[in-house]
């Protein structure tokens, strides 16, 4: 199922939170969220999932627009909302059964959804008891479950791994990976890795707009933009070895790191490589070129650059 | 299965899983078979076999007992931040709002029920007006699902209970009594208004047995009112600014 977001605006009181924002997802694919707080995710995705109605613009899943068709799309959707609300006083099975009804799961398939639902979220040994009695980490399980209780085709889930601990972690992003073969998926993070390591593409907003689009990969390459090298060489004392360097037509800068007089840090010029030339200049003074490292730009830095 | 009914199921449910139900039920029996039955008021000493003195110690249970239902039915939801994922499943926020109505007024309707054998002990007695009783019963219920729609309502502008519960008291008193103290102060065309809009008017009118389609109007026309004002809360998420 496709999701088309269009002009999505959406301000609380003079403060904008969403500002003109539009994308696409396709069917099949993991999109992450990514931004600081207050960055605007939450509320984009309270607006795709039909909890808030958008200042001006609009949604469509599947052509089915949230304004005007909200329950067709309700049905097609599964949804984490953030900071996982429940209803503490319901035993797990009740408050999924009664999940199941008002999705309008039939009632005959009722029991095996939530057997299933059940096993796949790791639930058996808890499943009669109060949700308020459960950890977090086991309601953020009945948080998914729920969310996946009428077999959405989409699955919007707003921070889904908040308070888990590591191997939690891991069990839920196997999860989502698992769900993104079939279904469609959003997710919002603002933990890098997370989102690094589940998603497809990545959509980092911040102050309402999109800032970046595209896989991790494309994303690094976009702001890695030039070539930097950590070099190491062993040389005669009385050489130069920084100036050499400086003077290499495809180097830009070159720096000392960490104090050491041996190491340095270079920078290429944007679209060349310096490789070549370093290594060739080592063999013509008789350097020993000890290491040369590419050093890869993080998503990290990436993101520390649009958000900043 | 109807949305609306599938919410009322839940919310009943957890009125009986949390004991709630069993302490209103409890109290609500008590109170008033202590006034009907023991105190120097009581039937016995009235001499009639009538429910008067039941209905009309109901008349105030019931105001005070609804706002304690009602308090928690949107004010919780909009705490816990549940109202989201309600509102995010395919029903509609009049569906979530009649559901929660349903469900606090099948409760009092249920403590209504635990009466009967009030009724039928009376019936023993002597010679009951079985139209009055009806028509009290009848009365009860409708003034019980009127402070329901104001006690949905109160509930619905605040995520705090307490702040519902007093509201729902503050705007319940005046239909429930100082209109009709109004009316006793005013003569002529201000005197009738306040007359009518008290709920004493038209549930005394209705505990003779005598059922008038004024009566009936003015209490769907509270109902509806703090259903509507209700809905139009919940969806005030969707409001631009």
């Amino acid at each position: 199922m496709s999701i088309v977001v269009e002009n999505l605006s959406k301000a609380y009181g003079t403060q904008k939170a969403v500002d003109n924002i539009s994308f696409e997802v396709k069917t099949g694919e993991v999109v992450g969220f990514l931004g600081p707080n207050g960055a605007g995710k939450s509320t984009t995705m309270k607006m795709i999932t039909c909890y808030m109605a958008p200042d001006s613009g609009t949604v469509l899943l599947n052509d089915h627009s949230t304004a005007t068709e909200s329950n067709a799309v309700k049905q097609k959707v599964g949804y984490l909302p953030e900071n996982n609300p429940l209803y503490t006083d319901m035993a797990i099975i009740d408050y999924l059964k009664f999940c199941a009804r008002i999705q309008g799961v039939e009632e005959g398939a009722i029991g095996t959804r939530i057997g299933e639902m059940v096993e796949k979220c790791g639930l058996e040994r808890e499943k009669h008891k109060k949700i308020g009695e459960l950890s977090k980490g086991y309601r953020q399980r009945v948080g998914l479950a729920q969310a996946m209780i009428h077999d959405p085709e989409v699955l919007v889930l707003d921070e889904p791994t908040t308070g888990l601990d590591p191997n939690q972690i891991i069990e839920i992003r196997k999860l989502i990976k698992e769900l993104g073969k079939e279904k469609t998926v959003i997710l919002s993070s603002h933990i890098l890795s997370e989102v690094e390591a589940t998603c497809d593409r990545i959509l980092i907003i911040n102050r309402g707009r999109i800032v970046a689009d595209g896989s991790s990969d494309t994303l690094r390459q976009q702001a890695a933009g030039q070539e930097l090298l950590t070099i190491r060489i062993e040389a005669k004392a009385e050489d130069d070895i920084k100036k050499e360097l400086t003077d290499l037509a495809t180097v830009e800068t070159v720096q000392n790191t960490n104090g050491s007089d041996d190491t340095f840090r270079v920078q290429s010029k944007p679209d060349s490589t310096s490789r070549k030339a370093i290594f060739d200049l080592c063999v013509k003074k008789k350097w020993y070129l000890m290491e040369m490292t590419g050093i890869e730009t993080r998503l990290e830095d990436v993101f520390r650059e649009l958000t900043n | 299965m109807n949305k609306t009914w599938i919410i009322t199921k839940k919310e009943l449910a957890s009125f009986f899983d949390s004991l709630i139900a069993y302490v209103i039920i409890i109290i609500f029996l008590g109170l008033s078979g202590f006034f009907t039955w023991l105190v120097d008021t009581n039937v016995f000493l009235m001499n009639q076999a009538s429910l008067r003195v039941f209905f009309e110690i109901a008349y105030w249970t019931v105001f005070f007992f609804i706002p304690a239902i009602t308090m928690r039915s949107l004010a919780e939801e909009n705490k816990s931040g549940t109202i989201e994922l309600l509102s995010t499943k395919p029903v509609s926020d009049a569906q979530i709002v009649g559901g929660k109505f349903l469900a606090s007024l099948l409760l009092i309707a249920i403590s209504l029920l635990c009466t009967i054998p009030y009724y039928i002990t009376i019936a023993f007695l002597g010679n009951v007006d079985h139209g009055a009783v009806l028509g009290g019963y009848f009365g009860l219920l409708l003034v019980s699902a009127a402070y329901t729609s104001i006690g949905i309502f109160a509930s619905s502008v605040t995520s705090n209970q307490i702040i519902a519960f007093l509201l729902a008291l503050f705007i319940g008193i005046f239909f429930h009594w100082l209109f009709g103290l109004l009316a006793a102060s005013f003569s002529g065309g201000m005197g009738a208004t306040f007359s009518f809009l008290s709920a004493r008017t038209h549930f005394d009118s209705l505990s003779r047995g005598v059922v008038d389609s004024r009566d009936l109007i003015y209490f769907l026309s509270i109902i509806f009112t703090g259903l509507l004002f209700s809905k139009t809360m919940l969806s005030k998420r969707n409001w631009q600014h």
